[in-house]
């Protein structure tokens, strides 16, 4: 069996849950400079507040299954993204902590409406920066990072960094909409509106961009007839892009946020066919950079086992907490 | 700022500053949420109000702790790429599974439950809520497994081979799991954690006691805290000490740091004090009981202790770092063993809450368990040095090929953001255990709607 293969579609699954369940975290706090009520706030960060901790730990298993399976991939990544990656974790400290001291405090609760705010948006511009460095290639000489000190900064990845942060308020937006109602629920539709419309414009820019700038993925968009299958993709696009105006112009609930989930989907689909079979872009491929098969397997014995453990749970938390975060509810009597 | 420094000095020191932050964080987060299931437990079987009073005070202080945990580990999980990327590369295949099952055991376990254990009161009923909390405080300790074997396997390793790539890899997995010294550490790490919040909660007992010595909540607290300082203590010094031998063993130069023994003799001495001196081989300013380190380590008067004159001098750990953090835990050691009998004797005499210096030693105790931990932390890490993986990698040779400026910057960063971040945290958690747990109100559940939506357990401060 090719271990090395099936790790990279888990870590995959681990990075999409991740960016799929802390992008509405993340999502609500970059939404806070259009919310200013602090009633609203304190709704909006107790929509998320019992979840994301455990949203947060797809972030640590993808970090660590890495480590753990493509350590090579790991030991280039890092110090290629040294600077994305310290800013990224001293956000999502910013914004972790805001969590917890935001309901400590009333004279300093300004502060930490403002680390929540900022720390997320560093953490979201981080891994949209991050995101692009790959996109764009990572320099490899014997086993270690051998290119510059800035190359993750380009204008590209910074494109890529403004459009994780518009992603993630349309996630947040659209999460808003399933968990509130009233006042606060019209301003999220509205938020999801127009962040659903930039979201798509980026997506198409980034679509266009890379083929043109880049012959190894225009070659693997545009070879026929290998190719036309991955053409579902921009037709799933339109698809999904009118789903979720749609559902959004006629205040469906739940829908929206299920559609914007299909717009990750597609655009993360659209990564890995951009960069397969490479782990670290142009350098090292899934394969090259596994673990021995050994532990490969140790792991996988319980991931398979534990994975639909974690699943259960992870379900039974978010369904004590459905439905909608009331106002009135006296969450702080 | 750093001219004098090369960037494998800062790398190392920001390995050190971080996990040490981090540390702090899960000694006592491990500890509490013992506590906390404990006192749950105590109330669902008792119904004494007090213990769910006690649990609502502590759980808010849980939890400003457990967010600073949380963010202050995930930096952890990355370092070891950012900065150690060689070590990365060639240890990931034995120790990256042992953190993937971290993650996986642990880590989602404490994340999936600590919800339903803040929020969930209401809407779960009491049975479910109870085990919530069981769930978080097993995850703390889980986590502590898995880590802790990382860590003992890079001071002990076996169960390994290398490959054409220079990569470790395993030959066995209970091996790795199970190497030399990671039963001794992990008793000894899971002991110092609770261990640390008993005399945390001590000291707030205490507090609430020196005000008014009548606090009932505050006196349950001080007694609990003080059963474990009697029990526990004693058999922290117990477990260290085999701890100690084990290393012995397998680490030998580590011990002789520890020990400041420069020379190989028979009746070695003890050392109380001094001054270990790498240059001249010798401690000076030296206070000391000859032949004690030979029945301590040999239990034998006569026997012959190992010193660092057996191994090249490039091998050599900092000799009086080590010597002095270890005084300083086992120094913390003895004084928490004191502690335990004073109250036991106080105990007897039915004087437990009316000895106001026993109570003033208490409060000071409050944070000694965070500064025997720190040190016994630098005893193992600076004691394994000048290596990563001991006898088998360098730490000269583990380092990420990141310039001096880079790991400067992050370094600086780091160091404000801690003091920062983590100091507000302090501050919030102090203000809470100053105000009285007698006070705590409980609510009354039965009025709530169940499709109510999250409500946070506890209260807003003013
Ligand atoms: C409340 C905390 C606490 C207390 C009171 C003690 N220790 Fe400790 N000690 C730790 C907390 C700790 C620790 C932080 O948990 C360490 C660091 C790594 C480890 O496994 O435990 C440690 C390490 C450590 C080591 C290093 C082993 C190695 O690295 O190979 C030794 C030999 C001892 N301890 C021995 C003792 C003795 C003889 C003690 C009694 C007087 C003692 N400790 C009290
Ligand atoms: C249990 C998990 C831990 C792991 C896997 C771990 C691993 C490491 C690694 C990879 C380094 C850098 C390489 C080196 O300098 O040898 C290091 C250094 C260090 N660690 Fe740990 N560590 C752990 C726990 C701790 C804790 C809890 C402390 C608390 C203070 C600590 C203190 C230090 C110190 C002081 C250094 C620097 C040593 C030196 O370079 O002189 N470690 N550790
Ligand atoms: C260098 C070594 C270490 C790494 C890489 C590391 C990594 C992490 C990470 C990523 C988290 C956050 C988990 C989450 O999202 O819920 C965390 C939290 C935690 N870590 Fe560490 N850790 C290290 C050292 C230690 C040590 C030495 C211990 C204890 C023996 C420990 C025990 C815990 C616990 C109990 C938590 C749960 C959060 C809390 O209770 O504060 N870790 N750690």
């Amino acid at each position: 069996m090719d271990y090395a293969l099936i790790w990279a579609i888990l870590i995959s699954v681990s990075v999409f849950a991740y960016v799929a369940l802390d992008g509405f975290d993340l999502g609500i706090a970059l939404l806070f400079p259009w919310f200013k009520k602090e009633e609203d706030r304190d709704v909006m960060m107790n929509t998320v507040a019992p979840v994301w901790d455990g949203n947060e730990t797809w972030l640590v298993l993808g970090g660590g299954g890495l480590l753990a399976v493509f350590p090579l991939a790991y030991s280039v990544l890092m110090p290629a993204l040294y600077m994305p990656v310290i800013a990224m974790l001293l956000g999502l400290i910013f914004r972790g902590v805001a969590f917890e001291y935001r309901f400590k405090t009333k004279r300093a609760k300004g502060i930490w409406d403002l680390s929540f705010i900022v720390g997320s948006l560093i953490a979201a511009l981080s891994q949209g920066i991050m995101l692009g460095a790959m996109l764009q290639g990572i320099q490899v000489t014997d086993r270690a990072y051998s290119g510059g000190w800035f190359d993750w900064l380009t204008p590209f990845t910074l494109f890529c960094g403004v459009a994780v942060v518009i992603g993630y308020m349309m996630l947040g937006a659209t999460w808003l909409v399933m968990k509130t109602k009233g006042d606060l629920q019209r301003q999220s539709y509205r938020a999801g509106w127009y962040s659903a419309i930039l979201l798509v414009a980026c997506i198409a820019f980034v679509s266009l961009y890379l083929p043109y700038a880049d012959p190894f993925i225009a070659e693997r968009w545009f070879t026929y007839p290998a190719s036309v299958g991955l053409w579902a993709l921009p037709i799933l696009l339109v698809i999904i892009t009118l789903g979720l105006l749609r559902s959004l112009h006629k205040k469906q609930e739940g829908r929206p946020y299920l559609w914007g989930l299909g717009l990750f989907l597609l655009s993360f689909a659209g990564f890995a066919v951009s960069i397969f079979p490479y782990l670290v872009p142009r350098s090292i491929t899934l394969w090259q950079a596994a673990a021995p098969d050994n532990s490969l397997k140790f792991l996988l014995v319980g991931a398979v086992f534990l994975l639909p453990i974690i699943f259960a749970y992870t379900g039974y938390t978010y369904w004590v907490f459905r439905g909608k975060v009331d106002p009135e509810s006296g969450y702080h009597d | 700022m750093f001219e004098s420094f090369d960037a494998l000095f800062l790398a190392r020191f920001q390995f050190a500053f971080t996990i040490a932050f981090h540390i702090i964080f899960p000694a006592f987060t491990i500890g509490v949420a013992s506590y906390l299931a404990v006192l749950e437990g105590l109330y669902l079987k008792t119904r004494n109000p007090v213990y769910q009073q006690l649990f609502r005070y502590w759980v808010k202080i849980f939890a400003v702790a457990f967010g600073m945990g949380v963010v202050s580990g995930i930096v952890m999980s990355y370092q070891f790429g950012t900065n150690w990327s060689v070590f990365s590369d060639k240890a990931g295949p034995v120790i990256g599974p042992l953190m993937g099952y971290e993650v996986l055991t642990a880590f989602f376990l404490e994340a999936g439950f600590l919800g339903v254990m803040l929020f969930g009161m209401n809407k779960v009923g009491e049975k479910l809520h109870f085990f919530a909390t069981l769930m978080v405080a097993v995850g703390t300790a889980i986590s502590a497994f898995w880590i802790l074997s990382v860590n003992s396997w890079m001071q002990t390793p076996a169960g390994y081979a290398m490959n054409e790539a220079g990569q470790f890899i395993v030959t066995d997995w209970f091996e790795v799991v199970f190497n030399p010294s990671f039963p001794y550490r992990l008793a000894h790490m899971l002991l110092a954690a609770y261990l640390t919040v008993a005399f945390v909660v001590g000291a707030v007992g205490a507090w609430h006691l020196l005000k008014d010595k009548t606090n009932a909540a505050a006196r349950k607290m001080f007694s609990m805290a003080m059963w474990m300082a009697l029990i526990v203590a004693p058999l922290q010094v117990l477990v260290g000490d085999f701890h100690g031998l084990n290393t012995q063993e397998h680490q030998p130069a580590k011990v002789a740091a520890m020990e400041g023994h420069f020379h190989t003799e028979a009746q070695a001495p003890l050392y109380l004090f001094g001054m270990p001196n790498e240059k001249t081989a010798e401690v000076d300013y030296a206070l000391k009981i000859p032949g004690l380190a030979s029945i301590i380590l040999k239990h034998d008067i006569n026997a012959e202790v190992t010193g660092l004159d057996q191994f090249p001098r490039e091998d050599w750990p900092p000799v009086a770092t080590v010597f002095w953090a270890f005084r300083i835990m086992v120094g913390i050691g003895v004084l928490m063993v004191l502690a335990g009998l004073w109250s036991g004797i106080q105990r007897l005499r039915g004087k437990l809450y009316d000895n106001k210096l026993l109570l003033r030693f208490s409060l000071f105790m409050g944070p000694m368990g965070f500064v025997a931990v720190i040190a016994g932390w630098i005893v193992t890490e600076v004691g394994r040095q000048p290596w990563v993986i001991y006898g088998l990698l360098r730490t000269a040779d583990a380092a990420s090929p990141i310039d001096k400026a880079g790991v400067a910057g992050s370094l600086i960063a780091f160091i404000v953001v801690y003091f920062l971040v983590f100091g507000a945290g302090t501050f919030y958690i102090l203000r809470k255990m100053a105000s009285d747990p007698a006070k705590v109100a409980i609510p009354d559940y039965a009025k709530y709607k169940p499709t109510m939506a999250a409500e946070r357990i506890y209260d807003e401060e003013a």
